[in-house]
């Protein structure tokens, strides 16, 4: 029953959502589904946050290995909640905005949070740059292409490609570098994209209907087939 | 002689804020509206030509509560004395009335979909199956002068049971689930099937392997993306082929997620995989854990677990954004074998580049027929590459058709690209 049930959920909903696509008078039933996950998505976050805790408390009692970041995790989870929960510091009290300017919680947001997500972010320009210089190595034919490609994009998105080809007469402009970064970005780039997202379109499909005819059904504990 | 003209200055000034004063009391017309009256009055707007040609019908492929108008402009809108503001659009239960306004379309609009809403306490309610009439009045600097159309109806609102603008995705959608269906029955009957090997699917034993050797343990991440997308669905089906190789060798599994639901449902697919495996003792509940919600404290938390335990190994499955980079060059650094597969197009070169095992787009979602070698989902791969033929043998087509039709060809040729039109 425990796999039945869901299985025949998923079949309902699934060819409920399907149906609704291709008839009007259905499509607010596709809209209220996507409703209902989000009432579920709710609960799930009390979920989620036992989940944290329990982890982090067990941590921290057995004295496992960096236990100590472990309290760290539990007293920012605990300050946050207190005082978004209850407001804290708001002057509209417990009536107020959650995230009015000039509270804590908006304060710890702003001052605490922004900062650092945008840090873990910016950390990406560094790893583009390694990444890249593993990836551009001309190695064989295929890196060779790779690099040649990603060079003439580089280029002809700064000024500096543009000077590089400007002496190109107008009757051989197809070999300026701001040409080619557009042709090679508009055809073979493009091309490519298209292909991949036809084929994961495929993939959606076809799983899909699997997932729906419960050929595949791992997901709902049982080993697919 | 300057004293007296300052006198007589200062007295005139008196005598006209007086005169303000008593009109505005009198008329108390606020000021606005005087200015507004004043400069209309200013305005002398010839009556411009009426629209010609108004249509209204039903609107097509909707759930009803909708009628389409569209008209020719008047020919006083782009030219001729271009006096044009705009077209009110005014609707009736009768032809002779009373008129209710509905809304205002820009000049050099033709077209207009009024849309109500369909329950009946609303304001502006829009009946289904009753007459209604229409008419567009032209509009001009100068609030007197409108001139009316011709009324057209009646005309009824109605809802269709089938979108017929997508009759063609609605064939090829039967077309490739029926073909689905037929790979998957002749698999069933022990028909054998072949599908070429994909490295990033056969390096998955080698990785569990190689955690093992080490005694290290394999991170699996599900993705960004919540329960209900297909991407976290395969990562899910993945996840639990890779939990069961897991617990056969032995060796031990990190699975952070970012959705609580995700962990719900990740918590249940290892264990059933523990199970599956023969080894329901061996399941961690503490191995599928919730990290945060927010992208990048998940990035951090992810990044802590990858330099700490130095796992043996990376999967990464799912939906991936801005942070598959990070990932996957903070797992090169820590030495860790790497697997990857997104749909996210964008995100693909980034895996490429820094994972040793790339899946690429419909790769992820093929993984879990090759993982399980079943002709039954095998069959489903064969309906795929059918289906990319047939829509290969269009593309080219379509190509033909729309260059030859370009080129003065038959009609119907152009009728064959439009088939092809994605509409609403």
């Amino acid at each position: 029953m425990n796999r039945t049930l869901p299985f025949l959920l998923t079949f309902i909903v699934g060819f409920t959502i399907v149906i609704a696509t291709f008839s009007p008078p259905l499509d607010r039933l596709a809209v209220d589904t996507a409703v209902f996950f989000s009432i579920i998505a709710v609960f799930a976050m009390i979920l989620g946050g036992g989940n944290l805790v329990k982890i982090n408390l067990v941590k921290i009692t057995r004295r496992q290995r960096d236990w100590q970041f472990a309290i760290v995790t539990l007293v920012g989870f605990f300050f946050v909640l207190i005082i978004g929960l209850f407001k804290v510091g708001n002057p509209g009290g417990v009536t107020g905005q959650v995230d009015a300017p000039g509270t804590p919680f908006f304060d710890v947001y702003t001052y605490v949070f922004v900062p650092v997500g945008a840090t873990m972010y910016s950390l990406l320009a560094f790893f583009i740059a390694s990444a890249s210089y593993r990836a551009f190595r001309a190695k064989n034919r295929e890196a060779t292409i790779l690099l040649i490609a990603a060079s003439i994009i580089m280029l002809g998105a700064t000024p500096f490609g543009t000077m590089l080809t400007a002496w190109i007469p107008d009757s051989l402009d197809i070999f300026e570098v701001p040409n080619l970064h557009f042709f090679l970005m508009s055809s073979p780039n493009l091309a490519g994209q298209r292909a991949i997202m036809i084929g994961i379109a495929l993939g959606v499909i076809s799983y899909s209907l699997r997932v729906l005819l419960g050929v595949e059904r791992s997901h709902i504990g049982k080993d697919g087939g | 002689m300057q004293q007296k003209h300052f006198w007589r200055f200062v007295i005139g000034l008196a005598l006209m804020t007086m005169a303000t004063a008593l009109g505005q009391s009198e008329a108390d017309p606020p000021v606005s509206d005087t200015l507004a009256v004043a400069d209309t009055a200013a305005i002398s707007v010839p009556a411009p030509l009426p629209v010609t040609n108004l249509i209204a019908r039903d609107k097509p492929n909707d759930r009803g509560y909708g009628i389409s108008l569209s008209w020719d402009l008047s020919p006083d809108d782009t030219g001729g004395t271009q006096s044009v503001l705009g077209y009110r659009i005014m609707r009736s239960t009768t032809p002779d009335g009373p008129w209710d306004s509905i809304n205002v379309a820009g000049s050099g609009d033709a077209l207009y979909d009024h849309i109500g809403p369909r329950h009946e306490g609303d304001s502006g309610y829009f009946p289904d199956h009753t007459d209604m009439y229409y008419r567009v009045d032209v509009l001009t600097a100068d609030p007197g002068v409108a001139v009316s159309s011709g009324v057209v109806g009646p005309v009824q609102s109605r809802g269709q049971w089938f979108n017929t603008a997508r009759t063609v995705v609605f064939l090829f959608m039967i077309a490739f689930c029926g073909l689905v269906i037929w790979f998957v029955t002749h698999a069933r009957r022990g028909k054998d099937l072949y599908v070429r090997p994909l490295a990033g699917i056969e390096a998955v034993d080698e990785a569990v392997g190689r955690a093992t050797e080490m005694g290290k343990p394999i991170l699996y991440l599900c993705g960004l993306g919540d329960a209900a997308e297909v991407p976290t669905i395969a990562s899910f089906t993945i996840l639990g082929r890779v939990a069961k190789r897991v617990a056969e060798y032995q060796t031990q599994i990190i699975v952070p997620c970012r959705d609580p639901i995700v962990m719900t449902v990740a918590q249940e697919v290892v264990k059933t995989a523990y199970s599956d495996a023969g080894r329901p003792d061996s399941y961690n509940p503490d191995s599928v854990f919730f990290l945060t919600i927010e992208q990048f404290a998940y990035v951090a938390g992810v990044n802590g677990i990858m330099l700490r335990d130095k796992p043996a190994t990376n999967v990464y499955m799912g939906k991936f954004y801005a942070e598959s980079l990070i990932f996957a060059e903070t797992g090169t650094m820590a030495g860790s074998i790497q697997i990857a597969g997104t749909d996210e197009i964008p995100q693909i070169p980034f895996f490429f580049v820094a994972c040793d095992y790339t899946l690429i787009g419909e790769e992820l979602y093929a993984a879990s027929a090759y993982l399980s070698r079943e002709p039954v989902l095998l069959g489903s791969l064969k309906a795929q590459d059918y289906a990319k033929a047939a829509i290969i043998v269009f593309a080219i087509l379509g190509f033909l058709a729309t260059n030859v039709s370009a080129l003065g060809g038959p009609e119907w040729l152009a009728g064959f690209v439009d088939l092809f039109q994605v509409r609403e």
